[in-house]
């Protein structure tokens, strides 16, 4: 197998497996098991696939609150993750955490934030060692519209290009902060990756929505950070299917216009991956066996959250404190 | 004098010496490698240790506490430095949802070996917006543990346990004791500062006087007073603000059964009242009285150097208080001896600007 068509087998396999699991939470989400604010990527899913096949061992990553498609396209461990969905002990943070605050050290997604903006500075500084390391690693650091309004963003930035520091700014502008569009919170004509250039780091929107295109564009960005030029900033344009928190559609509030949601809907990006596996020459039935055996895995990791103990609270008490159990 | 080093000294010294103990360490702010290295404490680091290691940041506060998380996490014991702690308030988001909770948050996977240096302005006009004492907010907070020394010979135990802790510890310094010199000079090197350990600053048996950071020194003037009036107090410097040393503090009231709580923060659910709390908790029956505190007020401070000394208490007020738990009148000489000419400097020697 080529290295392209590896890549696109990788794409697809992130792609479907990041839609089935955050479908499969929507349902279960009425069980009323899952209590914690979950932020489905549901729609969401084109740049966390192609993300899957740029980063390389040693690469770490950081996310936001919306972090499911991050923390999976990193290889993040399902099973973990969804156990701390469901407040377990065996949850990725055991059960402290929640949807919000995934981690996985193991493949080096690093933590996600509930806070906007409140993972920029720290990726940046974990960039920063990867700098001082000279390991050629770069750390990704995700974040949406709404954190290019946070100052913490602009410091961060600011920051990261006077010292050239390998950091990757994977912005998802989904348009909306919760319920609010970018007209009363961006000026008008405001292109966000424009914006970042005149910070002083490289910067480009990718516009196209081919996916080994996307990836040529993207890789070619992350080399420009890995070899020490400096951070570089990626915006690409994406959209929710569903509510900005919560399993359940909201287009019955009317807060974006109809013609918006038809034209993302129709250019979907996981129910055009067949097209996508033909013209790489991926055979169809790998797609099909690939949705059984996500879905195996899916169900086995419900299972196992299901079944898995809650933290006790001696166990919620420990760990205020690093090498220290109850100070 | 000349051949001891005084308190700005000792922060220095701890910084090399834990700097070439552990080559990974990083020392960050604004001003570390300026010519006045943040009122002398930086000096010369970032030749001894290079420009990767001692970094000049920009004035972006709650990134660069962000981006020492970032490198905590990744095995960096990193000092980051404020010249004044009212600048920091920028940073609360990175320091309470970001350092004091990633350890417990992410399940006790990774640590973050952090040392955040304030220093807190007094005097010379610093006014509303640069004199701020708010040790109650960082202790306030789970994960977080806060250090204020006052002696010059605690400096260099306590900064070096800061940074060797792996926990974010925010290490305040009274910005009056800098020139300060002390007992330092047969000092062994290798004494360990234990967190929650107080100093024993003088032995009484009267009245217990529970204090911190330049309060201490204060009151360890009004004890001296007191002590030729025939009161004889015991007093304790927490040095350790979280987590607070509850033994020594009960101890000692238990001894006394009169205690005078001394604190630079604002009076209003401030840091005397935590301790009020303890001392009612857990020495109850040993009080003969109702404890008594002296805090900030609960206004903010103002420039004006004509107010200044009448606004702030000082060691005058201090004795005036342990004369009053005693049941006795404050001598009339109290005040001359107690209360400087000028309220606004620690010593005839300083000049500002800062």
């Amino acid at each position: 197998m080529n290295y392209k068509s590896e890549s696109a087998i990788r794409i697809i396999d992130t792609a479907i497996l990041i839609r089935r699991v955050e479908e499969r939470i929507a349902t279960e989400y009425q069980n009323l098991q899952m209590r914690c604010p979950v932020h489905l990527s549901i729609g969401q899913e084109f740049i966390s696939s192609i993300f899957s096949a740029v980063y390389i061992e040693g690469d770490t990553a950081l996310s936001t609150h919306r972090a499911h498609a991050h923390y999976l396209a990193m290889s993040g461990n399902l099973n973990r993750m969804i156990a701390e969905i469901f407040g377990k002990s065996t949850g990725c943070s055991r059960g402290r955490g929640g949807s919000m605050h995934l981690v996985d050290l193991e493949v080096g997604f690093l933590g996600s934030s509930a806070i906007v903006g409140n993972s920029i500075p720290v990726g940046v500084g974990v960039a920063l060692s990867h700098k001082i390391n000279r390991n050629g690693r770069v750390c990704f650091v995700f974040l949406g519209d709404g954190a290019i309004e946070e100052g913490v963003f602009y410091e961060s930035a600011n920051f990261a290009a006077i010292h050239k520091i390998p950091v990757v700014f994977m912005c998802e502008n989904n348009f909306y902060s919760v319920y609010t569009n970018l007209q009363p919170r961006q000026p008008k004509g405001r292109i966000i990756s424009d914006l970042v250039s005149a910070i002083g780091i490289k910067s480009k929107k990718v516009e196209s929505k081919d996916p080994i295109r996307v990836l040529n564009e993207i890789e070619k960005l992350v080399e420009h950070s890995r070899s020490g030029l400096g951070p570089v900033f990626i915006e690409i344009e994406t959209y929710r299917y569903i509510e900005h928190c919560g399993p359940n559609p909201d287009d019955d509030l009317n807060y974006r216009p109809e013609s918006e949601i038809k034209t993302w809907r129709e250019s979907d990006f996981v129910e055009s991956l067949e097209i996508f596996a033909k013209a790489n020459n991926i055979d169809l039935d790998y797609i099909r066996e690939l949705e059984n055996s996500i879905l195996n895995r899916i169900e086995e990791a419900f299972t196992e959250a299901k079944n898995a103990p809650f933290p006790t609270l001696v166990d919620t008490l420990n760990d205020v404190y690093a090498g220290a159990r109850n100070e | 004098m000349n051949n001891q080093i005084n308190f700005a000294g000792e922060i220095l010294r701890a910084t090399k010496n834990e700097m070439k103990k552990d080559p990974k360490s990083i020392v960050m702010g604004l001003g570390v490698t300026d010519p006045k290295g943040v009122f002398g404490t930086t000096l010369g680091l970032v030749e001894d240790f290079g420009s990767e290691r001692v970094i000049e940041t920009p004035t972006s506060e709650n990134a660069m506490t962000g981006v020492g998380v970032g490198l905590a996490i990744s095995g960096h014991r990193t000092i980051l430095v404020h010249q004044r702690l009212d600048f920091f308030l920028l940073a609360m988001d990175q320091l309470v949802n970001s350092a004091a909770k990633w350890h417990y948050m992410y399940g006790g996977q990774m640590s973050v070996p952090l040392t955040i240096r304030l220093i807190m302005g007094r005097g010379w006009g610093q006014g509303p917006t640069h004199s701020q004492n708010l040790h109650a907010w960082f202790a306030h907070i789970p994960g977080l543990k806060v250090l204020m020394p006052a002696f010059t010979e605690d400096v260099y135990p306590m900064l070096c346990a800061a940074i060797n802790d792996p926990n974010p510890v925010i290490f305040l310094e009274d910005r009056w004791l800098h020139g300060q010199y002390g007992n330092t000079k047969n000092q062994k090197s290798n004494i360990i500062f234990e967190f929650g350990k107080a100093r024993l600053v003088r032995s009484g048996k009267d009245v217990t006087i529970i204090s911190s950071g330049y309060g201490s020194i204060l009151s360890l003037n009004a004890a001296k007073y007191l002590a030729n009036h025939n009161i004889d107090a015991e007093l304790i410097d927490l040095r350790s603000i979280r987590p607070v040393d509850l033994n020594s503090i009960v101890e000692s009231v238990a001894k006394t059964g009169r205690v005078l709580v001394v604190d630079s923060g604002h009076e209003f659910s401030g840091f005397a009242s935590e301790i009020v709390k303890l001392i009612v908790t857990y020495a109850f029956s040993s009080l003969k009285s109702a404890p008594e505190v002296i805090a900030a007020r609960d206004v903010p401070e103002p420039t004006s150097h004509g107010v200044i000394g009448e606004f702030k208490y000082d060691a005058f007020e201090i004795a005036q208080k342990a004369f009053q738990l005693m049941g006795r009148l404050t001598p009339p000489d109290c005040k001359n001896f107690l209360k400087p000419l000028l309220s606004d400097v620690p010593d005839g020697n300083f000049k500002g600007p800062f």
